[in-house]
């Protein structure tokens, strides 16, 4: 192979880079196709009415569970509203909620408005702590003005974010 | 009861001794003192019992339930029981911080005590980078994150412990994972011990090697813990979140497994110790990366406890400086790295250079995925999320690369190998991983391809592990006494390996077939209900109120039947724990050799004519597996440590304490 550099130096990089640059390739072009195609992006109820995503695009909705209007039904269906100052959605859910879910705390629910504009979550994500509220949810309301802290632990109001 | 007190003076006494430690160390390098050097040690060993005795001060304002110190006031309850009250010490931010410590100067203490036969310098240097790390860490716990501090006005009783956290698992959890975090403390030391020397070389590797290992095998057992508790405490059937947290211990658990490869190719062959040296710097970076991800909850996760985002910034900080320390010396001191042995492209040294580049790759792509959404966030303000789906697309066909060429590199010769001949050697491998394919699609419905291919490959990996044995002895080649002796003789390094190796094979066979064929289902159920899971019926016989230690509970008793025949009964629960007002969910779990039914009893519905429970129900086949590879895999890293060629000396450098 005469078309090799001589030096066992150089023959050396050439196979490393030989060795690497096919696996980098890969990895950037499956990096690129994941990070474009399998995000899911985060709403608050304003923000989704503005931005309209495509029904049955997967998202994440959050905000405050609005107080009274979780309705179980006998099915294992549950309804309830997720609410920011400015809008609200009605939310939909076949499954157990999470063990943290309550009334006037935050929530993201992760899965797709229907046609109708109602949400249909696959999953509902409340924390493990009650002391915190899911960040996103935090951020937009304190960007709207609206956060109170979830009133569990007063002291914590200030440094949640 | 002065024992916070007595506690809170220690950590002070822990930190003014790391100072000195780093101190008396740098001065015995700089002046060549043995007097100063043994100094030096013994600082750190001080440093390390000042941590230790307010670890047990902590401890035990923990265990007498002492509301006046602000932490346990803050995390536990005097109703709790006594493991979760020990435990409690570490469920929360400044007590894991003081945990981080304690793994630190322990650490510390042990490199010091054990380094006997390192070259003066160079141990020294290490001591004394340990000690730097252990100034950081303690400043920040003593004057950030005090876990010993008072309340003026002592509560009646504590606000608990959030009671996911109160399962033994995760009460074991921490320590192994911080053992494991830490441990890499130790390797960057040397890392950068190994760059102010000036010398990278066999000796240096294998100085290096059995702490990366102990590192890797306790990290490799706090993930699986966690994973674990995962799995039967949070209810939803799953094991794996690609959550930034989960990542967050990911990580560094890649680095290290790049790192012990890379280690021997520099300890047998000298090769590669620039890029040894600097994954050594890089593990420990990744693990302070996740203490950082995980304490700031600058990412949203399921699993953030500890957080505190104004000490985030803190941690940033350390980070920055630390690393950015370790890496700038990289960045001066590399260059003058002697090169290594030359190889060629078919040898066990490539094998093992490709193993590094696909783990580095995963790793890149694992952490690109995390902080992705940090990156967009500050490009475009767009909050976002990276779930299972990226992960799944990119980690995922570079770790099925790297474990398709796996069993081929230990058959490999050093220097100049023979693929022919390790091809040879494993077309059994070959022939049993492809018929465990074949068998799965002919035997396994739904028929799933991908599935069958995971199953093969799983197999790929036991099987190739076993012919790497059997090829060492020579079976079937050498007389069957000849074998016998030679199995006997084997170094516990190879067994280690073959473990390791045969581990990740059990674990690929778990993870393919739980998440290819599990089977769910959701039923509102009243009492004498029934749903199906797969081929089991699963019926909601009674419930019953329970009075537990801490809490009150709604017990399911549950039978699991298939085929009209009763295969166990199951108690899931839902537990209200008072102190907080919390409910959990105890998963009901059967085994059925390793597969599992699982039942999750859920919440009540009143509002039809009867009562009825949310119930789930899962099929989880060949769950177990999931949690005994990782186990397997680290119990080849201890008995791979046990290897007394890793215990001796350094062998020809006993002339340098001369």
């Amino acid at each position: 192979m005469s078309w090799l550099p001589k030096s066992p130096k150089a023959r050396r990089r050439l196979m490393l880079v030989a060795a690497i640059a096919p696996v980098l390739a890969v990895a950037a072009g499956l990096t690129l196709w994941g990070l474009s195609d399998s995000i899911s992006f985060f709403y608050t109820p304003s923000q989704a009415e503005a931005a309209r995503p495509a029904p049955g695009r997967s998202i994440q909705l959050g905000g405050l569970v609005a107080a009274g209007s979780v309705v179980k039904h006998p099915d294992g269906r549950v309804e309830f509203t997720v609410a920011d100052q400015d809008a609200e959605d009605r939310v939909l859910f076949q499954g157990d909620l999470p063990d943290l879910f309550r009334e006037g705390q935050g929530v993201v629910a992760i899965g797709a408005f229907r046609e109708d504009g109602v949400f249909e979550a696959k999953r509902v994500l409340a924390k493990h702590d009650e002391r915190y509220m899911p960040r996103e949810v935090s951020k937009a309301l304190k960007e709207q003005g609206e956060w109170y802290g979830d009133g569990q632990r007063p002291e914590h109001q200030g440094d949640v974010l | 009861m002065m024992i916070a007190e007595a506690g809170a003076f220690a950590l002070m006494l822990a930190l003014a001794l790391s100072i000195a430690q780093t101190g008396l160390s740098i001065a015995a390098r700089l002046r060549r003192s043995t007097v100063l050097a043994g100094a030096g040690e013994g600082a750190a060993l001080g440093a390390f019992l000042g941590v230790a005795v307010a670890f047990a001060a902590l401890v035990t304002a923990f265990v007498t339930s002492d509301f006046s110190v602000a932490n346990v006031a803050a995390n536990s309850h005097s109703q709790k029981p006594l493991l979760y009250r020990i435990a409690g010490a570490w469920g929360s931010h400044e007590g894991s911080m003081l945990l981080w410590c304690l793994a630190l100067t322990g650490f510390g203490a042990a490199a010091a005590g054990l380094g006997r036969s390192l070259p003066r310098g160079l141990r020294s240097v290490t001591v004394a980078t340990q000690g730097m790390l252990g100034v950081v860490f303690l400043a920040y716990t003593v004057f950030a994150s005090n876990p010993l501090m008072r309340l003026a006005e002592p509560p009646v009783e504590g606000r608990s412990l959030n009671p996911l956290l109160q399962d033994p698992a995760l009460a074991l959890h921490p320590p192994f994972l911080y053992a494991g975090y830490v441990g890499m403390s130790v390797v960057f030391s040397f890392a950068v011990a190994a760059l102010v020397e000036g010398r990278v070389d066999a000796a240096w590797a294998r100085w290096v090697r059995p702490w990366t290992l102990a590192a890797w095998s306790f990290l490799t057992l706090g993930i699986m813990l966690g994973s674990f508790w995962a799995y039967y405490e949070l209810g939803w059937g799953g094991w794996w979140f690609w959550d930034p947290v989960e990542n967050a211990s990911f990580m560094p658990w890649l680095v290290a497994a790049a790192l012990l490869h890379s280690a021997v190719v520099t300890e047998k062959r000298g090769a590669l110790p620039g890029w040894t040296v600097f994954l050594a710097l890089a593990a420990f970076t990744f693990s302070m990366l996740g203490a950082f991800l995980v304490r700031s909850g600058v990412l949203t996760s399921v699993h953030a406890f500890a957080v505190d985002p104004t000490r985030g910034v803190l941690l940033l900080m350390i980070l920055g400086v630390t690393a950015g320390a370790g890496f700038a010396l990289f960045a001066w001191r590399a260059p003058s790295l002697p090169q290594g042995g030359v190889f060629a492209p078919v040898s066990r040294e490539s094998a093992l250079v490709l193993n590094n580049i696909l783990l580095t790759a995963a790793t890149a792509t694992v952490l690109l995925g995390t902080l992705f959404p940090l990156i967009r966030e500050a490009a475009t303000g767009d909050a976002i999320s990276v779930g299972p789906p990226y992960f799944n697309l990119t980690f995922t066909p570079l770790m099925a690369a790297l474990l398709i060429l796996l069993p081929a590199g230990p058959l490999l010769a050093w220097k100049r190998g023979d693929a022919r001949g390790v091809m040879q050697r494993l077309w059994l491998a070959a022939l049993i991983a492809f018929g465990a394919g074949l068998l799965t699609i002919a035997l396994v419905s739904p028929r799933k391809a991908l599935g069958a291919a995971g199953v093969a490959l799983g197999a790929w990996l036991i099987a190739g592990a076993l012919a790497e044995i059997l090829e060492r002895v020579r079976a079937f080649r050498a007389p069957a006494s000849e074998s016998w002796r030679r199995l006997w003789g084997l170094p516990r390094g190879a067994w280690g390996m073959t473990l390791a190796h045969l581990g990740l094979g059990v674990f690929v066979l778990g993870a393919v077939f739980e998440t290819t064929w599990k089977v769910e289902a959701a039923e509102t159920l009243p009492i004498g209900g029934a749903l199906d899971a797969g081929a089991y019926h699963v019926t909601l016989d009674a419930i019953e109120a329970v009075e537990g230690a801490n809490y009150e509970a709604e017990r399911g008793a549950v039978t699991v039947t298939r085929d009209g025949e009763v295969i166990c009964r199951a108690a899931p629960e839902r537990r209200l724990y008072t102190a907080g007002g919390q409910t959990t969910s105890e998963v009901g779990l059967c085994y059925r050799g390793m597969s599992h039914v699982y039942v999750v009893l859920g919440e009540r519905r009143d509002g039809g004519p009867e009562p009825v429970w949310l119930v789930r129900a899962y099929w989880n086949p060949w769950a177990s597996l999931i949690f005994i590879g990782p186990a397997i895999m680290a119990l080849g890293g201890f008995v791979s440590l046990s290897d007394r060629r890793l215990r001796l000396g350094v062998g020809g450098r006993r002339e340098a304490r001369a």
